[in-house]
């Protein structure tokens, strides 16, 4: 069989791609449509339309910051202090495109999408997963990338056009995301055999909890974590 | 309250925002090779930063007023016990979530 015809067929069917992202996605799948509801439900609930909803799903596309957008739209803040205040909220992620350098060099095409849908969750699966043999990692990993954006977009939408006619209580349903993130990090510990950053992360968590308050821990716990890393692991090596 | 069509414009400036944020590392680490320190990054900031969200799932638990978290505290218990033992990542993350549905439902 000659290389070209293999690479074609490979180019055309995902079916063997979406067999093996579905699954991995399923958590996500839960938790999104879960923390979208209450999104699309507080957006309509502010006085917005229904169809703002999908559209910052679309253009934003970040959990935290949404819920945020609504409180500063229902607070009427100008614009430049919405602004810096979404950049402080997303900083985060400036750590979490450096974690990934390497691994979206081989993307190709999937690049830009990639960095934009770059979410906690959407992170999470991507550094703990391996791209099975024989598989495009560009697709591999777009897949699940689009998959949760799509659950986020769902999420929203149902709870803008109907959350309060829902019958059924999904009370507790967004502990799927917990769930998740501490199974990836039990795996994560499996495969580095090495607990010190997890115990970093999890001290400095706890008290930028304490002593920042819910609403800021993450940026101080992140902040933390890398100057506690840097200081313990940077002169190891 | 701000308007729709200023909704829609900040709305434009928070994507623009935070897509910003998401690319700046690439950008900065196009054309030359990143340096060790990024590696250090990435070998050993994903499980503190994973950890990092476990604990900020539990952010707005009262530790201080019953329930006090012990529900939580109980399915996450659940989560890594089952995934300890069966290794099974859809088994650990819907055991323990419909656990923890069940529990907030009956208490």
């Amino acid at each position: 069989m000659n290389l070209n015809a293999l690479h074609h067929r490979e180019g055309l069917s995902w079916t063997p791609v979406l067999r093996q992202t579905f699954p991995i996605t399923l958590p996500v799948l839960f938790g999104y449509v879960a923390i979208g509801i209450p999104f699309g439900l507080m957006l309509v609930k502010a006085g917005y339309p229904w169809w703002l909803s999908p559209i910052m799903s679309v253009v934003m596309y970040a959990g935290a910051g949404q819920y945020i957008a609504i409180g500063l739209f229902a607070a009427g803040a100008p614009l430049p202090a919405m602004a810096v205040t979404m950049l402080m909220v997303n900083i985060r992620h400036i750590v979490y495109g450096l974690s990934l350098i390497q691994q979206f060099k081989t993307v190709g095409k999937w690049k830009p999408y990639l960095v934009f849908s770059l979410t906690d969750e959407t992170y999470a699966l991507l550094t703990g997963v391996k791209v099975p043999e024989g598989l495009n990692p560009g697709r591999f990993y777009g897949s699940i990338a689009l998959m949760d954006q799509l659950y986020w977009i769902v999420g929203s939408v149902i709870g803008a056009l109907a959350g309060t006619l829902i019958p059924f209580s999904f009370k507790g349903v967004d502990f799927a995301l917990t769930a998740l993130f501490t199974v990836l990090l039990i795996d994560q510990l499996r495969r580095t055999r090495d607990a010190v950053p997890t115990v970093i992360g999890a001290a400095c968590a706890v008290v930028a909890l304490v002593l920042a308050g819910p609403g800021r821990m993450l940026i101080a716990a992140l902040a933390g974590a890398i100057a506690l890393l840097a200081l313990i692991r940077g002169t190891k090596r | 309250m701000t308007s729709l069509s200023g909704a829609f414009l900040a709305t434009a400036v928070f994507g623009l925002v935070i897509f910003m944020t998401r690319c700046f590392p690439f950008l900065l680490f196009s054309r030359r090779d990143p340096p060790a320190f990024i590696r250090f990054i990435e070998e050993y900031i994903p499980p503190a930063v994973i950890a990092i969200l476990v604990v900020y799932c539990f952010k707005d638990i009262k530790w201080t007023t019953w329930p006090s978290g012990i529900r939580e505290i109980l399915s996450l218990a659940l989560v890594t016990g089952l995934h300890l033992w069966k290794k099974n990542a859809m088994l650990s993350i819907f055991g323990g979530t419909a656990f923890y549905m069940l529990v907030l439902y009956l208490f």
